[in-house]
């Protein structure tokens, strides 16, 4: 399938999906309405409701909040990660005695927090980019952990009988297998730092788009939702695909398949 | 056994390798012990290439790890030039079976890597990179990372990130074992190419008798494993400088193919019955 098939096929799902939204919320069928627009909105409010936001303005403030939230979030979780990772990797005492916090702390829902880091941290950035760093902190201290264990024992024996010392072999082997694992993962952090970001914006806050989608479902305001989910979705999307374009330079070296195989 | 003798004996200087009386056990899981090499004593000279066969199992890629000082042997000594060996072999190169090349690291990178660690400076580790990789006939491909390269060019740049470092010993485990049978020709004649230049100690580990020919000066047999031995040891008569393709024309090497054959072709069928034809 060519570039312009699939693409022209993916909007045709969004065309038919928005079609069938139009028809159900706006026509009578057999004496019922499937989807009230007290419910549901329509396609064309939302759609004025986000053109309005762009138009007025409004929207950047609370799309860059967002934005500077999950990145911090990211920035620092994905640090804190790398560290105790490749840490708790090379010393496995450390990773004996932690191991039960460590799997305690990963199974709680995160959401709970929100509440306590509010309180901690204030309802400003802070306890957002602290909601999002629980999230991204485990993702990628797995992965890297997990990268520096499953470093090829032959590449390792290799590197041994080329002469390595204990810190070159950090500097050359583990270190780029950690952060091999780390990028592969990329997807997955930053997408769980936007969701901290805008979890915690949605619990309590002044702004950013959790802050929007909350005040519209305040008032039922369901246009306002969706259309705070809509812009939600496609800042997701443009954030994936340049994440996609940072992955493909990072990891040149691996084989085609495994990229494909995220 | 052993039809001929072993040991060049105008070398007056220590053994780049002697493995004396080694012999190599492992703890199972279960407690027990399980002995894979038993009381090998094996001397290569300097300058000498010296073949390993056995058959599948029988612990001569153990023997190799032992020379290369990755496995400290349970009983007996290994000597390098005469010292002691502790921990790694430092004096050795080491082509493993597997791949071994850093994946995150391109051909040239790969090569340069054993210069840069011992101090060279990067220009000067990337040039002489470059030079080596066009010796063995893939100066072009420097900029590829390992998987983008066929196997026969993974394992060129194998050697090559190990002789950029001159070591003077040189430890293979079935280099060429992956390798499709033209690429092994092709990559056998390279390496007696390469190694003629300086004439390196090589032990060169094999289950293919008709290799292990075709390239050393002795050919080692090894009996089946558990608790393998070395049970023949024969001179190869055969001139240098090899063809590989061309000396296995030759009655010499029939003659003596026969020979050992007949001493390792009950320890392979023993072999395969332990490992259950693996």
């Amino acid at each position: 399938m060519s570039r312009g098939t699939l693409l022209a096929l993916q909007i045709l799902v969004a065309v038919v999906c928005i079609a069938f939204w139009h028809i159900f919320a706006t026509y009578t069928i057999g004496g019922v309405k499937l989807l009230p627009p007290f419910f549901f909105s329509t396609p064309f409010e939302v759609a004025s409701r986000i053109v309005r936001w762009f138009v007025e303005g409004t929207i950047w403030k609370h799309l860059w909040i967002t934005l500077v939230e999950a990145m911090l979030a990211f920035v620092v979780g994905s640090l804190a990660g790398v560290l105790i990772g490749f840490w708790f990797a090379r010393k496995p005492m450390i990773n004996a005695v932690f191991d039960p916090y460590v799997k305690m702390l990963n199974a709680l829902p995160r959401v709970v927090l929100a509440p306590i880091f509010a309180l901690w941290f204030g309802l400003g950035i802070a306890s957002k980019v602290a909601l999002g760093v629980t999230l991204v902190f485990f993702i990628v201290f797995f992965n890297v952990y997990q990268g520096v264990k499953e470093v090829s024992p032959t590449v390792l024996a290799n590197a041994r009988m080329l002469g390595m010392s204990e810190r070159q072999l950090m500097r050359h082997v583990y270190w780029p297998s950690a952060l091999s694992w780390m990028f592969s993962s990329l997807h997955t952090s930053v997408g769980f730092a936007v969701v901290g970001a805008v979890v915690g914006e949605y619990l309590g806050s002044a702004a950013g788009l959790g802050y929007i989608i909350q005040q519209a479902e305040g008032v039922f305001d369901v246009a306002g939702v969706f259309a705070g989910m809509f812009v939600l979705a496609v800042f997701v999307i443009l954030i994936d695909m340049i994440v996609t374009v940072i992955e493909k330079r990072l990891l040149v070296w691996r084989p085609v398949a495994s990229m494909d195989a995220r | 056994m052993a039809a001929g003798s072993s040991a060049p004996a105008v070398s007056t200087a220590a053994p780049a390798v002697s493995l004396n009386d080694v012999q190599v056990s492992f703890r199972l899981a279960d407690d027990t012990t399980y002995t894979a090499v038993q009381r090998a004593t094996l001397d290569v000279a300097d300058g000498e290439f010296v073949a390993i066969v056995g058959p599948t199992g029988c612990g001569k890629s153990t023997l190799l790890n032992v020379a290369a000082g990755l496995i400290a042997p349970s009983n007996g000594t290994a000597t390098i030039f005469g010292a002691p060996l502790a921990g790694l072999n430092r004096q050795a190169g080491y082509l493993f079976q597997a791949d071994a090349l850093f994946p995150w690291k391109t051909a040239a990178e790969n090569v340069a890597i054993g210069l840069e660690i011992a101090g060279t400076p990067k220009a000067q580790a990337r040039e002489r990179a470059t030079t080596w990789l066009g010796r063995v006939g893939i100066g072009g491909f420097g900029n590829r990372y390992p998987h983008m390269l066929s196997g026969g060019q993974r394992k060129r740049v194998g050697l090559v990130q190990v002789l950029i470092r001159d070591p003077k010993i040189l430890l293979m485990d079935e280099p060429f074992g992956p390798l499709d049978a033209q690429t092994r020709q092709i990559m056998g004649n390279l390496l007696l190419d390469l190694w003629s230049a300086d004439r390196k100690a090589v032990l060169f580990v094999t289950h293919d008798l008709e290799e292990a020919i075709a390239l050393s000066d002795r050919v080692v047999i090894m009996s089946a494993g558990p608790a393998a031995r070395i049970i023949g040891n024969w001179t190869v008569p055969l001139a240098r400088p090899r063809d590989i393709g061309e000396v296995k024309l030759e009655r010499a090497f029939h003659e003596l193919h026969r020979e050992i054959w007949e001493a390792l072709k009950d320890e392979v069928m023993k072999g395969y019955q332990q490992t259950g034809g693996g």
